[in-house]
């Protein structure tokens, strides 16, 4: 245990450790010489292709593909173009990008997937470099061609090629991919996106520095490592507004590879640097960590370190994280180095046990000692040093009352899974998913159930992804697989049977296809792959399930352009859902089908709705007049007789008010009926008036109220007592009088009080401002109500007539 | 900035802040600086959820309406459309991008679509030729909005119409999205009851959605205890009344919009010493109106009648409260009087703001002079008279006086010309209260519609008609009055200052709606069977399986929590009833409110009219 901190080098305030994972169980010839190496974050596999640069055309490459401990999973002569560079995808498939452009994508087990290209202009000046990363988006790749031209694929899987504006001087020496491409040429630096090439300036890095001749970029894309042919590294944030450090490393070659090491919540990160036998750490300080080489080796990233292959071995550089050296530093006082100490002194039955836990009590940090031991286990590789921290955090645990011992137990349950996988056999895979994707279904399955993933997020991707390999067995009858695809996945939850079917039909299995989507819970999904397979009936009666009505359009625009209009508009009628929202889509786009369907639905009233719509954007009368007769046809077939007639009485209006504009120039079209009676009364046309009065059966009242009113706004009053005079008014004479005050007139106004019918003589009185009148006839009516509307007008200084009011009330509440 | 979504019994900022994270990480995506060009619906409903800032902090350095043509000049990397996925909106988007590249230096394109993306737009621009020009086309699930701590509002305007009219149950599929979003915030929901076609569809798209993502068991501890449904077409007559509570008359009056108001700006005049009042402003001017207001949150849901008395007593403490700096002598008092007065002046001018309010409604509304102490007289104006008639005219058919006739009032405002929405709310209003009218009758309001405000509103008619608000009465039978009764949904003696009972809102009516959900809670909705029957659609009641553990463990005494979501619509007055509900001690129950958009009888019955543009106000 004394010895644990023997691979520590001290780097400024931290500790870098580089510790051995395997020896690699490959056996190559030639070691890493003359190889294009690609490994896989996360412990993921490692692709060789020996000699890329064919010697002889007749000679054949080899591709081989090995897990991180070196176990062969594939191997295959390489027979398509010559390669430059090699790369994985976030879903671990192997991308082989050739110097024509094309990128040709293999699984996990060297079975050729697919191939794209990365633009036509590529093929005639040869890739030169190529980059494949990772970002938000899913796997991109960047390529240069010979002439300085930069092609960007931000995701493989969703491929937009863009091509990048020329680079100024068409010259470049080194770059990296981070917000877009970022290049250096000389001194200077650029970042090349879509739309332009921007000059940006390193802070505090001058030109004295040099030529920028490697540039890296951290696992997080938070960091920026420049090195310059004179030595210097410069270290900053990627977004270059603040600089880090600024490390003589005294090389001038540039470096085979700069990789960054750090790992989350880092003290100082850090920049690894490969040459030929020399590998330097060098971070914030100004020391540097120097270890020797002695084979060519391979740096790869990590979010939490960086992987060294070489052909024989493979270790792990890491700093060491903050509670590990706490625990292992010499002559540490931290309550864990005091735990772990403890521990070891009870095991050996010594009585300083006690001592130690009592410094830590005293201090009470006897719960902070346990979750250091856990946490540190948890960093640890050697199950030796994992097994003693862990017992010392047991140990330590018995002494608490109330601790929560979810952090010890989920710990141990994770190591117990981290060790399993880093056996040889299986070579460092860490997450469940990579497990799954090496096809070692059982153990990924035992994984889940054991780290208690739920299903959904564990159990079922298993199932999901054995069952799209299962489909993909072609010995196997369709009957046979969906039976054992039904029997292993069953209903568990989040196992999408239609990404199952998808990959039958990708197979060519379309009926297989069609009896795996009968098990997919989610109608919405089987729409896509039943569109693809032509079953579109199916798919719209499934879309119509699913309540996404988007989904339902997008059936429809397909079926309208796959089907001939009758067949299309007999598949609508049976399904109203759908029907409804192609009508919706044709209001706003095509009118003439929205006809036609009603037609095919001997939908009348619709029908009739259409033509009267249609009659207002007519602008010559006689075609208006023509789609108003179809309106009133369609009322009729429809059995709406207020509608037929209604839109009768229209037409008859509209040429009645042609007429008159054509006589007289009233201008009266397209107003309405009490309009156009307003418009002629208002140019003294009265007989016309009376005659669209009686011709359209218009009620008495309103009639009478338009007449009021036009003769009130025209001050005719003669005719307007002659008018009140013709017969008996159908609304009462204190409109008259409202009217009349409304245009100022109070003499008019007050010939009618008189005729006011006795419920609404106070309101006349008060209307023209007589309170005395008003008072006579509330108290007359004696009604409280009215009584207090005359009071609440009436104003103090008129004393007599206030107690006059105020005895009448008196006497109406008693009543 | 939006505290006040977090005081109520839910905080319903973690929606808002859902929202803004996912809003953070699309512009982010987007590198560089960046103009955003919105449909201008979606920038009311926008600014509940991010101001210009956020979006500045993210490198937005210009906006734009989307409008057809090319787009205004802009040194940005990035053009981001903002859109609801609609074809129109497309076409104009698609129009944007080709004069764009004629132009030297391209810009990226992006788009984000609210509230989801959709396959059918995706399809138009790429037979527009532009689908490949967008480096990323993205959807942002804003479902629900949080108004205020207790009320979410999908603003889905035409939710209605097309769910009853069109029979195009899109917006209803969106509600189901937003409440699994909400579900998966705040926790399964254990009880869904609902009442209509529509409340039915969105309960059978939430279980089987829920269905579709079984096993990702959601560990949260339910917030919510019930969700209740209901279609508005259950309670056509609620909305088509005035709404008498302060909050709903300003909107009857001046229009809520996304939570802010327009006002006539005469009353807001600053009235500074020695300053001539030759500049009044012209500008209307625009309140926010939210329970981030204290004085506003006191008086939102009283009857307008109440409002007075709150407003002085609220006067005489603001002053009481200025006046302690005389009685502040030590340095300590001074300073500890000088701290509170920020809050002390933002009190005073909530106060003149709201007295400014309460007055231009008073001068509408009131026939009495109940406002006097403030040293304002009221007058009999006729605007006021009109209000006052309107009002007993409503109260009449909500009490089944006359329903069966055709209605003086109605008739005399026909011949005065009265804006057409009026007259549709009080037709419609009077056929619900008659369950439909005679055919005469009918026929006859019809055609005074038609001959006084045009033909063309024999669609509009028409529209009516579908959705049940004009209705011939085809059984004999006038089944509201059992309505009436056996809800108590006429309460002649409620009480406007301190009331007992949620019909304070109508000054007499309690809305159905709330009643139905009143009811429900206690003691539940078996005893009114008979009445569900009558109204339409099927009620129900599911259950949704909570993982073991997540059993609420209630404490003595404790409120249950209900969520009722209206389908088509919900108006201010019937929020304050629930609020009331809420507030009552023994009730026992707090509600949250949802609904696709806030609405009153005029947005309500405008949504349902076709070529409105005519229409003569």
């Amino acid at each position: 245990m004394a010895f644990i901190t023997a691979n520590w080098n001290p780097l400024g305030e931290a500790f870098y450790r580089k510790t051995e994972l395997y020896e690699m169980c490959w056996n190559l010839r030639d070691g890493l010489r003359d190889c294009l190496v690609a490994a896989a974050p996360y412990g993921g596999p490692i692709a060789l292709l020996r000699e890329p640069v064919r010697r002889s055309p007749s000679s054949r490459p080899q591709l081989e593909i090995y897990s991180a401990s070196g176990v062969a999973i594939a191997s295959f002569p390489w027979k398509s173009g010559p390669v430059v560079q090699l790369g994985w995808t976030v879903s671990d498939e192997l991308l082989c990008i050739q110097e024509d452009g094309s990128v040709l994508i293999y699984d996990l087990f060297g079975s050729f997937k697919r191939h794209f290209s990365m633009g036509q202009e590529v093929m005639q000046s040869q890739v030169l470099e190529a980059k494949v990363f990772h970002s938000p988006y899913g796997t991109g790749v960047a390529i240069v061609t010979a002439s300085s031209r930069f092609t960007l694929a931000t995701n493989i899987d969703d491929l937009k090629l863009r091509r990048l504006p020329e680079v100024p001087g068409n010259t470049w020496s080194a770059g990296e991919v981070c917000r877009g491409i970022l290049m250096s040429n000389g001194p200077e630096l650029y970042i090349l996106d879509t739309t332009s090439c921007t000059a940006v300036v390193p802070p505090g890095l001058g030109p004295q520095a040099g030529s920028i001749v490697h540039m890296s970029v951290s696992f997080s894309y938070k960091y920026l490592a420049l090195f310059t042919d004179t030595g210097h590294m410069w270290t900053g944030s990627s977004h270059l507004q603040d600089k880090m450090s600024e490390v003589d490393t005294k090389k001038t070659t540039p470096p085979k590879q700069m990789v960054w090491c750090r790992r989350p919540k880092s003290q100082q990160p850090s920049v690894v640097l490969m040459w030929d036998r020399l590998l330097m750490v060098a971070g914030v300080s100004h020391d540097t960590i120097q270890f020797p080489l002695e084979d060519p080796c391979v740096l790869i990233g990590e979010l939490d370190g960086v992987r060294i292959i070489s052909s024989a071995n493979q270790e792990l550089l890491q700093e060491v994280p903050l509670v590990c050296q706490e625990i292992f530093k010499i002559a540490s006082m931290a309550p864990g180095a005091l735990l772990l100490e403890a521990h070891r002194e009870y095991q050996k039955s010594s009585q300083k046990a006690d001592e130690y836990l009592r410094e830590i009590k005293e201090q009470s940090m006897l719960g902070e000692a346990v979750r250091q031991c856990v946490e540190a286990a948890g960093h640890e590789y050697d199950s030796n040093t994992q097994k003693s921290l862990l017992r010392a955090a047991s140990f330590g645990k018995c002494f608490l009352t109330d601790f929560s011992p979810e952090a010890f137990v989920s710990t141990c349950r994770e190591l117990r899974v981290l060790n399993a996988v880093r056996e040889r056999g299986v070579g460092l895979p860490l997450t469940h998913t990579q497990l799954v994707y090496r096809q070692f279904y059982p153990l990924a399955i035992e994984v889940c159930r054991y780290l208690k993933i739920p299903d959904y997020q564990g159990v079922s991707r298993v199932l999901k992804h054995w069952a799209s390999c299962k489909v993909q067995q072609k010995d196997l009858s369709d009957e046979a697989i969906a039976r054992a695809v039904c029997v292993k996945v069953g209903d568990s939850p989040g196992v999408s049977y239609s990404h199952i079917a998808a990959k039958a039909y990708e197979c060519g299995r379309p009926e297989l296809a069609i009896k795996l989507l009968d098990f997919e819970a989610r109608s919405g999904e089987q729409v896509p792959l039943l569109l693809k397979m032509k079953r579109s009936q199916l798919a719209l009666s499934k879309a119509v399930e699913s309540g996404d009505t988007d989904l339902v359009y997008t059936v429809v625009t397909y079926l309208k352009s796959e089907m001939n209009r009758g067949d299309f508009f007999m598949t609508l009628r049976n399904q109203p859902v759908a029907l409804s929202l192609y009508r919706q889509f044709c209001k706003l786009q095509e009118q003439e089908t929205l006809k036609d369907l009603y037609n095919q639905d001997d939908d009348h009233q619709e029908l009739a709705n259409y033509y009267v719509t249609a009659s207002y954007r007519e602008k010559r009368l006689e075609s208006r007049l023509s789609l108003l007769q179809t309106a009133v046809d369609e009322y009729n077939k429809a059995k709406n007789e207020f509608s037929a007639k209604a839109t009768e009485e229209e037409m008859r209006l509209l040429r009645f008010q042609r007429k008159l504009d054509d006589e007289k120039g009233a201008g009266l079209l397209g107003l309405s009926l009490q309009a156009t009676m307003e418009a002629l009364l208002a140019l003294g046309l009265h007989k016309q008036a009376e005659q669209l009065y009686r011709d359209f059966r218009v009620p008495d009242k309103r009639f009478w109220w338009l007449k009021l009113k036009s003769l009130a706004e025209k001050e005719e009053w003669e005719e307007l007592e002659k008018f009140s005079k013709s017969k008996k008014s159908p609304i009462g004479y204190l409109a008259f009088v409202e009217v009349c005050m409304k245009s100022n007139n109070k003499p008019e106004a007050k010939k009618y009080v008189s005729k006011v019918t006795p419920e609404q003589r106070v309101k006349a009185h008060l209307a023209v401002g007589d309170l005395e009148g008003a008072a006579d006839a509330a108290i007359e009516r004696k009604s409280d109500s009215e009584l207090a509307a005359v009071l609440a007008r009436c104003p103090a200084s008129d004393r007599q007539l206030l107690d006059r009011l105020n005895r009448a009330a008196a006497a109406a509440a008693k009543k | 900035m939006a505290a006040h979504l977090s005081y109520g019994r839910v905080n319903l900022n973690i929606l808002r802040e859902a929202a803004r994270k996912e809003l953070r990480e699309f512009l982010d995506k987007c590198a560089g600086s960046k103009a955003i060009v919105w449909d201008e619906y979606l920038t009311g409903p926008f600014g509940l959820i991010a101001q210009y800032s956020l979006l500045k902090e993210h490198e937005v350095e210009k906006m734009f309406t989307l409008k057809s043509g090319r787009l205004p000049s802009a040194d940005v990397k990035n053009i981001i459309f903002f859109v609801r996925p609609r074809l129109e909106l497309m076409d104009i988007i698609a129009e944007n991008v080709f004069s764009e590249d004629k132009m030297h230096s391209p810009r990226d394109f992006h788009i984000l679509f609210v509230p989801r993306r959709s396959m059918l737009c995706e399809q138009r621009l790429k037979e527009q030729g532009v689908l490949a020009s967008f480096i990323n086309i993205d959807e942002y699930i804003l479902d629900l909005i949080p108004y205020d701590g207790d009320l979410l509002s999908m603003e889905y305007e035409s939710a209605f119409r097309e769910c009853y009219l069109e029979n195009d149950q899109t917006s209803l599929y969106h509600t189901a999205k937003g409440l699994m979003t909400l579900q998966a915030l705040y926790g399964t929901i254990p009880q869904i009851y609902g009442k209509g076609e529509c409340a039915r569809h969105v309960a059978n798209m939430m279980l089987r959605m829920k269905r579709e993502f079984a096993g990702s068991q959601n560990q949260i501890l339910p917030v919510f205890d019930t969700l209740l449904l209901l279609d508005r077409n259950v309670d056509l007559l609620t909305p088509l009344a005035t709404q008498l509570t302060y909050e709903g008359l300003i909107d009857e009056i001046y229009g809520i919009t996304n939570g802010y108001v327009k006002l006539p700006p005469e009353k807001f005049a600053q009235k500074k010493q020695g300053e001539a009042s030759k500049d009044l402003p012209t500008e209307p001017k625009k309140l926010q109106l939210n329970s981030a207001e204290e004085l506003y949150a006191e008086i939102r849901d009283k009857n307008f009648n109440a409002v007075g008395a709150a407003l002085s007593k609220k006067a005489k403490i603001i002053s009481a409260a200025f006046e302690e700096r005389h009685n502040a002598k030590t340095v300590g008092e001074i300073k500890q009087f000088v701290s509170q007065l920020p809050h002390m002046q933002a009190a005073r001018s909530s106060l003149a703001n709201h007295t400014s309010i309460a007055e231009l409604i008073k001068d509408i509304t009131s026939t009495v002079c109940f406002w006097g102490h403030l040293g304002v007289c009221a007058s009999l104006v006729s605007a006021s008279e009109a209000f006052f008639d309107n009002l007993t005219v409503e109260q009449e058919f909500m009490t089944g006086v006359d329903t069966d006739k055709v209605n003086t009032y109605i008739e005399d405002c026909v011949a005065q010309k009265d804006p057409l929405i009026k007259i549709l709310r009080l037709v419609s209003m009077q056929s619900v209260c008659n369950n439909g009218l005679k055919q005469k009758v009918l026929d006859y309001y019809k055609r005074e519609i038609l001959q006084t405000y045009g033909y063309e509103h024999i669609l509009t008619l028409n529209n009516l008609e579908k959705a049940g608000l004009l209705k011939l009465q085809s059984s004999s039978r006038n089944n509201y009055p059992t309505i009436r009764k056996t809800l108590k949904l006429w309460m002649e003696d409620a009480n406007e200052q301190n009331p007992n009972d949620i019909s304070y809102v109508y000054s007499g009516y309690a809305p159905l709606s709330v009643r139905l959900t009143q009811v429900l809670a206690r003691p539940g909705w078996r005893s009114i069977e008979e009445v569900l029957k009558m109204l339409p659609g099927p009620h129900f009641e599911e259950r949704q399986q909570l993982p073991a553990g997540l059993h609420k463990k209630r404490q003595q005494g404790e409120n249950r929590t209900t969520l009722v979501f209206f389908l088509g619509g919900v108006s201010y007055a019937e929020i304050a009833a629930l609020r009331f509900l809420s507030q009552m001690e023994d009730s026992g129950m707090e509600y949250i409110i949802a609904t696709t958009k806030l609405l009153n009888g005029t947005t309500w019955i405008k949504s349902l009219m076709d070529r409105p543009e005519s229409q003569s106000s």
